[in-house]
């Protein structure tokens, strides 16, 4: 049989550098001893997978780290050795733990490192991405994300930014970052700035990892906000891209192809959110997304109360801008675009692709082309381009 | 334990009112005492203004004394506390009440050595 490791080290990587990072106490280590034991991975599987493919990676990758620290012979070297050898006197299963990924997700996102470096820490050391493929997402060069992943982790270490869940006490500022971390995961898994429209696997992955942080803060209602969110999106996922590989628009999608069970959990969050009643921007989002997906048809009033209320809890360009498509659709494109008018969002496409429908709704289809030429221009994935150049096309 | 310098960063073209000046030193002093009786407290001090500051270069085996602060900057170091935490999260702890209570920015930096 043929082993699909790179599945094996999409699924395992984050887990087992989370898990290694405990034991080892070091992040640059535990990604070593990790890559390590895939290294012999490759040898040792050519047959078969092992029952349990992350525990045998942590059991090997622990001993590559015993190893390594006894050829190293600094005073550190020998401490973290006895520290090792010590766990291995412990019960055998050393399977990957989901409170370890939490508490690296929060050291990725402590807020003494900066924004990109957080992003781009959590998609390496969580997500198993490589650096070119991070690089592709943000759009920077190769260099510029290695040195932020390189310098992130370096302070980390010689800063003593520490390995743990924050308490209660901080938690409403320490998860801020946290959230938005998994919303740009996610973001970038669902419109791919490059390549094919979707990556499963970082929405995957945004979506595994927003779980494990609701199982540990279910009090938490933004975290059950932003789970909700992304399942509710998840769940639309498959009618998103048509046959040919072309991008569908939510009033055009066959509903028959939404994934039931996501909206039904997601809902149910909803509700449980809005029983708090302490709404806060994702779970205002999450609330419009489940107006989306309930019954046949959008109810757009909902929609647009639930955007003026978002508008008061974050008034960004970006929220003002999907505020307009709800505005369309209760009172009309004119007014629509009156509201949009003013937004200044440089070289964000959805913008003169939003301007651009309201126009060809008004039968402006001069200044609607004019528009979408604007919008495929700045548009990065091919299929939106696409689509953005079939809806010109359309135009009168 | 890790030590941390916790630099007190003051702007020295803005001057600051005496009574405003003494409730900030008496709030200072309120920390400083906080970090006592937490055991954290290595050590801490106010600096007088860059003026009063001379710098002493090495060059070609000899050594040259220049008048002046070593960064030419309006921002200047005006003050510090040393002391010994945990991890980040504590010494940022005591950096939040030390900036509050000087109102200033404060640059929280680990010491290289110290077991």
């Amino acid at each position: 049989m043929s082993v699909d490791l790179d599945g094996v080290y999409r699924a395992e990587y984050g887990r087992c550098v989370a898990t290694l990072t405990r034991l080892l106490g070091d992040i640059g280590l535990a990604e070593e001893a990790v890559q390590d034991a895939f290294a012999v991975a490759v040898q040792k599987w050519e047959e078969a997978l092992p029952a349990n493919p992350g525990a045998w990676i942590v059991t090997t990758a622990r001993n590559r780290a015993i190893d390594r620290l006894r050829r190293e012979s600094t005073r550190e070297a020998r401490h973290a050795q006895a520290l090792l050898l010590h766990q291995s006197d412990e019960p055998e299963e050393v399977g990957p733990v989901r409170d370890d990924q939490l508490r690296l997700i929060f050291t990725c996102c402590h807020p003494a490192l900066s924004p990109l470096a957080q992003t781009a820490l959590t998609l390496r050391l969580l997500g198993g991405l490589e650096v070119p493929e991070i690089a592709r997402a943000y759009l920077v060069p190769e260099a510029t994300i290695s040195q932020r992943i390189v310098r992130a982790k370096k302070k980390i270490r010689d800063a003593g930014i520490p390995y743990r869940v924050p308490e209660a006490a901080e938690l409403p500022d320490r998860l801020a970052p946290v959230l938005t971390v998994l919303y740009l995961v996610f973001n970038e898994g669902y419109t791919s700035t490059s390549g094919e429209l979707v990556r499963t696997d970082l929405c995957a992955e945004a979506v595994r990892l927003a779980r494990a942080l609701a199982e540990l803060m279910p009090d938490e209602p933004e975290v059950l906000g932003l789970l909700a969110l992304l399942l509710l999106t998840e769940a639309r996922r498959p009618a998103r891209v048509g046959p040919s590989g072309e991008l569908v628009v939510l009033a055009e999608q066959d509903r028959s192809l939404w994934n039931r069970a996501l909206i039904a959990e997601g809902h149910e969050l909803v509700r449980r959110c809005l029983r708090r009643n302490q709404p806060g921007p994702y779970q205002l989002q999450a609330a419009i997304n489940a107006v989306h997906t309930d019954g046949e048809a959008t109810d757009w009033a909902q929609v647009l109360a639930l955007y003026d209320q978002l508008l008061q809890h974050a008034p960004t360009p970006i929220v003002a801008l999907n505020r307009a498509v709800a505005v369309a659709e209760v009172h009309g494109p004119a007014m629509a675009l009156a509201t949009i008018e003013d937004l200044d969002l440089p070289g964000y496409h959805l913008l003169p692709a939003t301007r651009a429908d309201l126009l060809a709704r008004l039968g402006r289809t001069a200044d609607a082309a004019a528009a979408y030429d604007e919008a495929i221009e700045l548009a990065k994935n091919p299929t939106e381009r696409a689509f953005l150049k079939g809806r010109r096309a359309t135009l009168a | 334990m890790k030590h941390y310098l916790l630099a007190v960063q003051i702007d020295e073209t803005v001057p600051e009112p005496e009574d405003e000046l003494r409730e900030q030193l008496a709030r200072t002093a309120k920390v400083s005492d906080e970090i006592k009786a937490a055991g954290a407290w290595v050590f801490a001090g106010g600096l007088l203004p860059s003026h009063a500051s001379t710098v002493v270069r090495p060059g070609n085996g000899t050594t040259t004394m220049t008048d002046g602060p070593f960064a030419e900057t309006k921002e200047q170091l005006g003050g510090f506390w040393v002391i010994q935490c945990e991890d980040l999260d504590e010494a940022l702890a005591w950096a939040d009440r030390c900036a509050l209570a000087c109102a200033r920015p404060i640059e929280v930096r680990p010491f290289d050595d110290v077991v």
